[in-house]
């Protein structure tokens, strides 16, 4: 490469072009803008289908879909949001920021990276074209929960295939990036220097690592149970309905927090920039993502507090959930402590980071109520649960995503994203998100089970407050969508530095960054 | 209720909607110590993260306000604080263990289902439930407890009534003051039974008992929902409890069993095949119907049709050991334990001489008996 300069290179694409270009690339920044694009659709797939629950709930009685169909759409929205929105997107941010925010050139296994790519197409191909076999698609809840599993018809194959390639995907994906941070970080990059998104990505990848083959194992056991005569989850058979809640959750609560660790670490990024001071504890963020995922393999059982365990059980595994109270308490006295006496202004990204510690938290307190056992038996499958995952996932989750990906968009499409839409999408989301899913609670405290196409008529004011609520913020994320479009087509120039005081190697190369970046390793000190 | 649990009924009345009632926005009114337990126990949690709440986003809200550029503010350049870190460690873990001990004591006194005045054990179906009186007075009890709305009111051709989708067509009844064990098991897959007022919600696991109790301390009627997703109509299956007097539940169950000795079957008796298939028509439209639908056509592929089916026309024995026994692996439930020889026998003379069907075909009751016996 010495013959060729970095100028040379710049904007300069060798081999194929068109389709073939993507089908082939082994390009860190080619693979996540695909894993985003993915993300983003599987998001829209996702939404139509909670949108059409919220319209079946939107009044008493049966309107709008039948019952059987109802639960195929909470099943696969469930399904879909979780692995192929949430999960598939932190891997975009991952593969386009972590080689940059290291110093790398690029992943580790690039020609693996296309691979674990290209295996949710078709992945996501089955999931969703499931709807279209005979019986439709799995309806037993995105839990997958036996023996209702092994009812099912075809369509719950479909899923279990699904599942298996996804998770193979994730597989390779996490195993490309653990090796990508310890092996090729600048030199002069300590672990303790790494900036916190990559730390919190290099965590989440070990649980990924840990939990997806317990998953393939336990969608594996209902296939056999399904199809080859086995009886894992049928106590006629010496098998036991339960040992596939032990295992799912096993698997289940380090998904969590598979789903939200990146999502801290992207907070973590872009609160510093944003109130012009360096993050507030940065040691002790690390040693609480680790508190974090460690205590996530000690706590599954908290979501089978109904099933009817031993006091002894159900007071171990209630203790544990309440100590991660702790460590998730830090983060946000870090976050609130590195605002204070910061210089603040409130682009798009800092708003949807403000947002995200606001109402995130809100989730945080009513997970803790959840953890207290007596509490959970009372709530538990009920819409005060369905309240408490959704402000940790959407209000969580998916607000740390907006936040990234207008936090990063001028280093991905060199424009910077419109403000006014941004902002706009900002309150929108925010407005009708609570308006969605806060009457929830109530619902919940009130004795409304989820899962169910109908309700009794004490539920129904609340009900139709959260439908509108979900409609008005399904339809803002039309907004997401124009600001991304709008900021890939043009709009002000992006400088390398493309926001006042963002610190790290991503703010160093030009915007948009080369397709080639760093093919020299930059010096850290 | 307690002091405390007035206040916070009143926040959250505050915070919701003015125009919800108190009931609609919390816990519903506990009727037992433990369901109250529950409700003193949610409202100090949700005072002491109001608490929390009201003070981080105090801090940060005001950081927000005043540490904002446009207002001049100058970075600071802190980024750690050991004794501030220790702090916000040490302190939460206090009170989690203040938050730990009234739940400790609540969950031992929940799995306490010792000595109980009256034990009844009720089974999860798809989509009904089924309680036997096993102990205590009312002993020999059974009944099946299906949802009583119609399905007009479902579908918006009725007006609905006051307890929509939470009303049955035979209650639990337990008299009041009494320690009631509950035994949970399920037929097919695995159902919840709960019943919010008393702080129950116990999994009806397939192959399993669990047990749970409560001691309703008013008399009253109290309703819940299945809570574990169980196929099609699991939204249709609610629980019904109605809590009465000593001597009205003296009463009922003298009710009861002498309904039990009026309607016994005599095993002799000579049905015509009107008769029974009369009778088959009200045994389909309350157990096979909502799957196989009243006209027979089913919801294939999920649900196949009995109009016209190969199983209802071919020979008899092979379609007594299908209802007898269900299909593995399918929504095709057993029903040799949930009907008598007699519903079952007129069940499927019905399906034999429904619709299009038209075998002229009866099946005496007999014959019922001999399967299970053959089995």
């Amino acid at each position: 490469m010495a013959a060729v300069t970095p100028d040379q290179l710049h904007g300069h694409h060798h081999g194929p072009t068109g389709l073939m270009r993507w089908i082939t690339t082994t390009n860190h920044k080619d693979i996540g803008t695909m894993y985003l694009v993915f993300a983003l659709i599987m998001f829209f797939a996702g939404g139509v289908m909670a949108l059409t629950i919220r319209a079946e709930l939107f009044q008493p009685g049966l309107q709008v879909v039948q019952p059987e169909f109802f639960n195929q759409l909470t099943t696969m929205h469930g399904l879909v949001m979780v692995f192929g929105a949430i999960m598939p997107a932190f891997v975009g941010f991952a593969n386009w920021q972590i080689p940059l925010m290291i110093g790398a050139s690029d992943m580790a296994f690039a020609r693996m990276n296309n691979w674990s790519f290209w295996l949710l197409p078709p992945a996501a191909l089955l999931l969703v074209g499931s709807f279209l076999v005979p019986g439709g698609a799995t309806a037993a809840g995105w839990t997958l929960y036996a023996p209702l599993s092994v009812q099912m018809g075809m369509g719950m194959d479909m899923a279990i295939f699904a599942v298996h390639i996804m998770g193979a995907s994730s597989i390779m994906g996490a195993i490309n990036i653990v090796v990508t941070i310890l092996n090729m970080r600048a030199p002069g990059m300590t672990m303790m220097k790494m900036p916190l998104f990559v730390w919190t990505w290099l965590i989440t990848a070990y649980l990924l690592i840990a939990v997806m083959p317990v998953l393939a194992g336990a969608v594996t056991m209902i296939l056999t149970d399904r199809h080859f005569g086995t009886a894992f989850f049928n106590a006629a058979g010496g098998g036991d309905p339960v040992l596939f809640q032990h295992v799912f959750w096993f698997f289940g609560h380090p998904e969590v927090y598979i789903m939200i660790l990146p999502a801290f670490g992207i907070v973590s990024q872009i609160i510093p920039t944003f109130a012009r001071k360096p993050l507030f504890g940065y040691a002790s963020m690390v040693y609480a993502t680790a508190s974090i995922a460690i205590l996530s393999f000690v706590v599954w059982a908290h979501h089978m507090f109904t099933t009817g365990m031993p006091a002894a059980t159900q007071l171990f595994f209630m203790y544990a959930t309440m100590l991660i109270a702790v460590p998730t308490g830090v983060k946000v006295f870090n976050w609130v402590a590195t605002m204070w006496k910061g210089s603040m202004t409130f682009e798009t990204p800092m708003l949807f980071a403000v947002g995200f510690i606001f109402v995130f938290t809100m989730g945080g307190f009513t997970g803790l109520i959840c953890a207290i056992a007596p509490i959970d038996i009372q709530v538990q499958d009920t819409y005060y649960v369905v309240a408490h995952f959704h402000y940790v996932l959407v209000a969580g989750s998916l607000f740390a995503l907006f936040a990234g990906t207008y936090y990063w968009l001028p280093k991905w499409t060199g424009h910077m994203p419109s403000e006014k839409i941004g902002k706009w999408h900002f309150w929108c989301s925010i407005v009708f998100f609570n308006l969605a899913f806060f009457p929830m609670h109530f619902l919940g405290l009130a004795g409304m089970p989820r899962r169910i196409p109908d309700y009794g008529l004490q539920f129904a004011d609340f009900n139709a407050i959260a439908t509108i609520g979900a409609f008005g913020f399904g339809f803002s994320q039309l907004l997401f969508v124009l600001a991304i479009v709008k900021c890939a087509r043009g709009g002000e120039r992006a400088a390398a530095r493309s926001w006042e005081a963002a610190e790290g190697l991503e703010w160093t190369v030009p915007s948009p960054a080369p397709h080639h970046t760093f093919e020299e390793a930059p010096l850290v000190r | 209720m307690s002091v405390r649990a007035r206040l916070a009924v009143f926040v959250l009345t505050f915070l919701g909607a003015s125009a919800a009632s108190a009931g609609e926005v919390n816990l519903q009114v506990p009727v037992t110590e433990i369901a109250e337990q529950i409700y003193d126990m949610h409202t100090l949690m949700l005072l002491i993260c109001l608490l929390i709440f009201v003070a981080v986003f105090g801090v940060m809200f005001w950081s927000v306000y005043a540490h904002r550029k446009s207002r001049g503010a100058i970075a600071a350049n802190f980024h750690e604080n050991t004794t501030v870190e220790i702090v916000w460690t040490i302190v939460p873990v206090l009170i989690l263990l203040g938050m730990a001990y009234p739940a400790t004591r609540t969950v031992i006194a929940m799995k306490d289902t010792s000595d109980p005045d009256i034990t009844i054990k009720a089974t999860g179906y798809q989509w009904k439930w089924g309680y036997d009186y096993l102990k205590g007075e009312g002993e020999g009890i059974r009944f099946v407890s299906a949802l009583s709305t119609p399905q007009d009111q479902i579908d918006g051709r009725a007006d609905k009534g006051e307890h929509y989708l939470l009303e049955v067509d035979n209650p639990v009844v337990v008299p009041v003051g009494k320690k009631i064990r509950v035994l949970l098991t399920a037929n097919d897959v695995i159902h919840a039974w709960w019943v919010p007022a008393f702080g129950v919600k116990q999994d009806a696991i397939p192959g399993f008992i669990r047990d749970t109790w409560f001691r309703a301390d008013k008399v009253g009627v109290f309703r819940g929902n299945c809570a574990e997703l169980c196929g099609k109509d699991h939204g249709f299956m609610p629980i019904e409890v109605h809590v009465v007097t000593e001597e009205e539940y003296s009463a009922w169950v003298a009710e009861q069993h002498a309904r039990v000795a009026a309607t016994a079957e005599d095993p002799a008796r000579q049905w015509t095949l009107q008769e029974l298939a009369a009778r088959g028509q009200e045994v389909f439209a309350a157990n096979c119907a909502a799957c196989h639908q009243a006209d027979g056509k089913g919801m294939p592929p999920a649900f196949p049709p009995l109009d016209g089916a190969a199983i209802v026309l071919g020979p008899k024995g092979e379609q007594i050991t299908t209802v007898l026994n269900g299909r593995p692996g399918t929504a095709m439930a057993a029903f040799g334990k949930q009907l008598s020889d007699t519903d079952l026998a007129a069940v499927i003379t019905y399906t034999r001489n429904a619709w299009g069907n038209s075998t002229g075909e009866m099946i005496a009751p007999s014959e019922i008996g001999a399967a299970r016996a053959a089995n």
